[in-house]
């Protein structure tokens, strides 16, 4: 393996195209300027299971501006793909209140969204059913979880050890319904041509995204081109691909203009996908002094009636701690829902909560130190696979976060310190986030003058992925920063996969690593760059394809103090230290931004987020930023984050593990932890909200 | 959103004029509420009659110590006036604990009594409201109704009114000058909002075309020492939980006067005169405050799902007074 000479990576390089975003000239998704453009609002259903029997579309079609009305009557045939999400207008059908049902295209964003709320809309309405529950008669195992893991996995017999336990807990907790707020919604511009379909798109994968659309409309990947150079944000929402983006090309296509759909921030709480409900169930069995001797996690959730998505809630207890009896299940039921998807850390950050509150619970009833607990149970070897870990530094997190953050001194005593009316309290919670890596293509270029050219289909969905993958390939050329350029956000450009699984930056920069040694190789056999430039390619789908003989995992160690009011149930975060142990950090100043940025996410997760389901109506009701809370500047107090040298030779040539995710992961828990600690009452359902507080 | 027409009169009588000229026009403040609901398709007024020109921003102190607030002035510049900081605090405290920095900025004082609820159903026209669209019913009863209303709701309608400062104003006793069709007219506060009853589309007295002008603060010396508490499910931006307006006169060991008003927990700001009457000449005390809590509470009816309000006024109102006669 390639050892690189560091000198750009591990610096805290500044974001290259910083400079375009703090001056407007990044363009986003709805800000490309194109002719002759027409604009296009979805009509979305107002019940959450039956039939449309009939589209009036005659007073829409009277209003000024408009251009066109679509509905599953009219609109033009997509061929059938794997997800029925994607089938939009395709069918009389509806599957969850706010599916879109038709579409108005008008001269106008004004027009068309007047008009919109003209379409008369018939409905044979059928009785819904959209309320999770752990007793649910359609209750079902899946085949697989997200992203491709087993349903079910047991190891030894955990009932017998449960049973024969001196010590146990066993508790369900919930975590609700929760939606992406990117600061951008999710936006397209479609425009057809004889070259076929161009999407200017907010999305966290150009490749992946040409590859979806292209056999809906029955054409190859060549002829649709993704163009999206800059996202505002994406967490998972822009991951798979939603409605939305097919509804626009189906509105080009029919209209034959160019069209721009902006989803409203409303109805991404039913169209771009959200984080499941779960209902999970832990149950953890002990010696007194706190050695597990049985682990079982199962969860329930859901998904729509007409695409399944299992999230993986249960999946890191499969790897966190060591103990001869184990199971992790999970149990889906298909509902008259909106399909869920990714949200950061998908499965992770519920199932940890879950995971980590029992181990919290678990060490009061062993009468131990939680940290200590943790190490204790801290295994050899993964305990599913039996593989060894090629890095595991959890005891190095937590004993790092407990010294940074002042943990050694704890009362573990719950409920007694007082500051002002203020009732404080001190928690702590492991994190995980798994290694992922895909196959990638890439091109490097030298051009004569001395300047670099690196491309590759990657997404920049504000993560400085553009950044670091720029450090990674000067390094790798042996050059300045300034003189390499890289190009992503075009799925003209090399395939490579897209923005998810914490998976970018090992993906991409294992490709861009490969592309520029080959261009180095090049350079040298050539004795210099000729006169007319030149170009190396390079496919990682070999190198990716070789098996693991290790478990690669990062994880990370959580600490929150919170203060409760004592008089109005109020818990706030005063705050929140994470130690991580990611491999080798590429860019100091990009990577803390992604591990506070998810500790945040995690606080919001904990106190605040919550998709409040209307049983009768069958939507979430708190659709937009003023009724659905994320953190405000006020809630994030002192959020800090370190890492532990860890360096890992079994993972890419950077050395590096994921960062995106593992941020969010364990935080709620810490913050649950700590409302305990400060308060005495274990929350097991999420967010912790004032009523729950309450004595 | 519909086409609509937009007006600014430069005085009070032309903007009353536009506005009874034209069926379906509204008067526009600083828009932050009205514009959100014509956006959601809530409301479609067909002529706007921007009434920032209109209504004076100007803040006067009146010789006795009173204040004369333009219904134009903006929720901001009111938080920051030094009287108000000193003589009302609870006014400015109330103001600057609502909505964002931003808002504050355009808010008007008239808008600001006049936003209409947050309840969910309200702001979607998909559904049924018996506030938003007459007749259709009710559904925050059976469904989501956390934070709506405990005290003088209806079977009509339970929500509650979403203002901070209208609560602070409610314990003030603000006049509320009011130019209307027969020439101008004066409400005291808690007067202006009125209860749900069977025509719960109607959150105020006042009738259709009449403007705000000015909202008069009657001169009260001890509310220099008020407080306002406001409890929220988030540190900032976000809307009262419950919330409770306070100020108090002290003689010796005794409360001589107070004022309290309550935020979250009904249909209008709610003064809470009961309470009000139980502190009047009763000993400076935890127990006093807490009967006089109760006093006010006995009239509660919770919902199925905020029956956690009850205890929370209870808590909120004792800590307020607790902190305001300075006993920890
Ligand atoms: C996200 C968000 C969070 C918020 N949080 C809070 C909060 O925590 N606490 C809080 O108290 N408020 C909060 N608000 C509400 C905010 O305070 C109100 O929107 C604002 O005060 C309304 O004032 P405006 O001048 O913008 O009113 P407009 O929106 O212009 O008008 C509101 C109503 O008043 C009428 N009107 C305006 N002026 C007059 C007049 N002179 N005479 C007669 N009628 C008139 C209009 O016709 C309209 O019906 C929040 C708002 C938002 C959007
Ligand atoms: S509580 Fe009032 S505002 Fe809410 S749905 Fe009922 S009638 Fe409408």
């Amino acid at each position: 393996m390639t050892t690189v000479a560091a000198r750009a990576v591990g610096t805290e390089a500044d974001r290259v195209e910083g400079l375009e975003k703090v001056t407007g000239r990044a363009r986003y998704a709805f800000e490309h300027p194109i002719e002759d453009m027409v604009y296009a609002a979805p009509v979305p259903s107002v019940v959450a299971r039956g039939e449309v029997i009939a589209v009036d579309v005659a007073e829409a079609l009277t209003f000024p501006g408009v251009i066109d009305v679509l509905w599953h009557g009219n609109a033009p045939k997509l061929e059938r793909v794997g997800n029925a999400e994607l089938h939009v207008l395709q069918s009389p059908r509806v599957a969850y209140r706010g599916q879109y049902i038709a579409v108005v295209i008008a001269k106008t964003l004004e027009e068309a969204r007047e008009a919109a709320l003209r379409v008369g809309v018939e409905y044979a309405v059928e009785r819904h059913d959209v309320g999770l529950r752990a007793d649910h008669p359609r209750l079902y195992r899946p085949e697989r979880v997200n992203p491709d893991l087993p349903a079910d996995v047991q190891q030894g017999d955990p009932d017998t050890a449960l049973a024969a336990a001196p010590v146990t807990v066993d508790a369900v907790y919930r975590t609700p319904a929760e939606h992406n707020n990117p600061m951008e919604p999710h936006a397209t511009v479609a425009r057809w041509d004889a070259e076929g379909l161009t999407l200017y798109d907010s999305t966290q994968g150009a490749t992946s995204l040409r590859d979806a659309v292209a056999p809906l409309f029955g054409i190859e990947p060549s002829s649709v081109r993704v163009i999206a150079p800059h996202v505002g944000g994406g967490f998972g929402a822009k991951g798979e691909p939603h409605p939305p983006v097919v509804l626009a090309a189906l509105a080009a296509r029919r209209t034959g203009r160019p069209v721009k759909l902006a989803v409203t921030r409303q109805q991404m709480f039913s169209v771009t996908g959200y984080r499941t409900p779960t209902i999970q169930r832990v149950r953890l069995g002990a010696h007194p002094d706190g050695h597990l001797t049985a682990i079982v996690h199962d969860a329930v959730e859901q998904s729509s009636t007409i695409h399944e998505f299992a999230e993986q809630t249960t999946t890191p207890t499969r790897i966190m701690y060591a103990a001869p009896n184990r199971r992790t299940t999970h149990r889906l039921v298909r509902l008259d829902v909106p399909t869920p998807s990714w949200m950061r850390a998908p499965g992770e950050a519920p199932g940890m909560f879950a995971l980590e509150s029992a181990m919290d619970e678990l060490a009061a009833a062993c009468g131990l130190d939680p940290i200590e607990l943790r190490i204790r149970n801290e295994p050899e070897v993964d305990p599913e696979t039996g593989l060894p870990f090629s890095s595991r530094n959890l005891v190095a997190c937590l004993r790092d976060g407990a010294r940074r953050f002042g943990w050694a001194d704890r009362d573990p005593a719950p409920g007694v310190r007082r500051r002002g009316r203020l009732l404080i309290g001190t928690g702590v919670a492991a994190s995980t986030y798994p290694v992922y890596r895909s196959a990638c293509q890439a091109t490097a270029r030298a051009e004569p003058g001395g300047i670099f050219t690196v491309r590759i289909a990657a997404a920049d969905i504000g993560t400085g992925a553009r950044t670091v993958l720029t450090q990674i390939a000067a390094d790798v050329l042996r050059v300045p920063l300034g003189r390499v350029r890289v190009a992503i956000g075009d799925s003209a450009l090399p395939r490579a996969s897209l923005a998810g699984g914490s998976s970018g930056t090992a993906s991409w920069g294992t490709a861009v690593t490969r592309a520029c040694e080959a261009l180095r190789d090049e350079l040298d056999r050539r004795g210099g760059t000729p006169s007319t430039g030149v170009t190396v390619s390079v496919d990682t789908t070999e190198e990716n394809g070789e098996p693991s003989r290790f478990a690669r995992h990062a994880f990370g160690a959580q600490f929150a103090e919170v203060g409760v009011d004592r008089d109005t149930g109020e818990a706030r975060v005063r705050r929140l230290l994470g130690v991580f142990a990611v491999g080798r950090v590429l860019n100091p100043k990009t990577a803390r931004s992604q591990f506070i940025g998810g500790m945040t996410m995690g606080l919001s997760m904990a106190l605040l987020e919550e998709s409040v389901l209307d049983r009768e109506f069958g939507d979430y009701l708190n659709h937009d930023l003023a009724q659905y809370h994320v953190a405000a500047c006020a809630d994030v107090p002192a959020v800090e984050a370190y890492w532990v040298e860890e360096s890992d030779p079994h993972l890419n040539p950077m050395g590096s593990k994921g960062i995106g995710e593992i941020g969010i992961v364990g935080t709620a828990a810490a913050v649950a932890n700590a409302v305990h600690h400060a308060t005495g009452i274990r929350v097991r359902d999420l967010p912790i909200r004032l009523d729950k507080l309450l004595t | 959103m519909r086409p609509f027409v937009y007006r600014r009169p430069g005085d009070a009588r032309t903007a009353l004029a536009e506005l009874a000229a034209e069926p379906g026009a509204m008067y526009l403040g600083g828009g932050t509420n009205l514009v959100d609901l014509m956006r959601l398709g809530v409301l479609a007024p067909r002529t706007l009659v921007d009434v920032t020109r209109a209504c004076s921003d100007a803040i006067e102190v009146r010789p006795d110590g009173g204040l004369w607030i333009g219904a134009g002035v903006r929720n901001a510049d009111l938080a920051a006036h030094p009287a108000v900081r000193r003589r009302y605090p609870m006014l400015a405290q109330a103001l600057l604990s609502g909505a964002s920095g931003q808002i504050r900025n355009m808010a008007t004082v008239a808008g600001n009594l006049l936003q209409r609820t947050r309840c969910a159903y309200f702001q979607d026209p998909s559904k049924p409201c018996n506030k938003a669209r007459p007749g259709t019913g009710c559904p925050a009863r059976a469904g989501d109704h956390r934070n709506l209303a405990i005290l003088g709701y209806s079977d009509f309608c339970v929500a509650t009114h979403p203002s901070d400062m209208a609560v602070a104003l409610t314990a003030l006793g603000a006049v509320v000058h009011v130019e209307g069709a027969a020439g101008p007219y004066t409400v005291r506060m808690p007067g202006l909002h009125r209860l749900p009853g069977d025509e719960p589309e109607r959150d105020t007295v006042l009738e259709p075309g009449d403007l705000i002008i000015a909202v008069e603060i009657p001169a009260l010396p001890y509310a220099a020492c008020s407080r306002y508490r406001k409890v929220r499910d988030r540190a900032s931006f976000a809307f009262t939980v419950v919330s409770v307006a306070a100020a108090v006169d002290k003689s010796g060991g005794t409360i001589r006067d107070c004022r309290i008003a309550l935020g979250g927990v009904a249909p209008v700001p709610w003064r809470a005169e009961r309470a009000e009457a139980e502190l009047r000449g009763a000993p400076i005390a935890e127990a006093s405050f807490r009967r006089a809590a109760d006093a006010e509470l006995t009239a509660a009816r919770p919902l199925t799902e905020n029956g956690f309000k009850v205890a929370l006024v209870r808590n909120v109102v004792v800590r307020a007074l607790l902190d305001l006669v300075g006993v920890s």
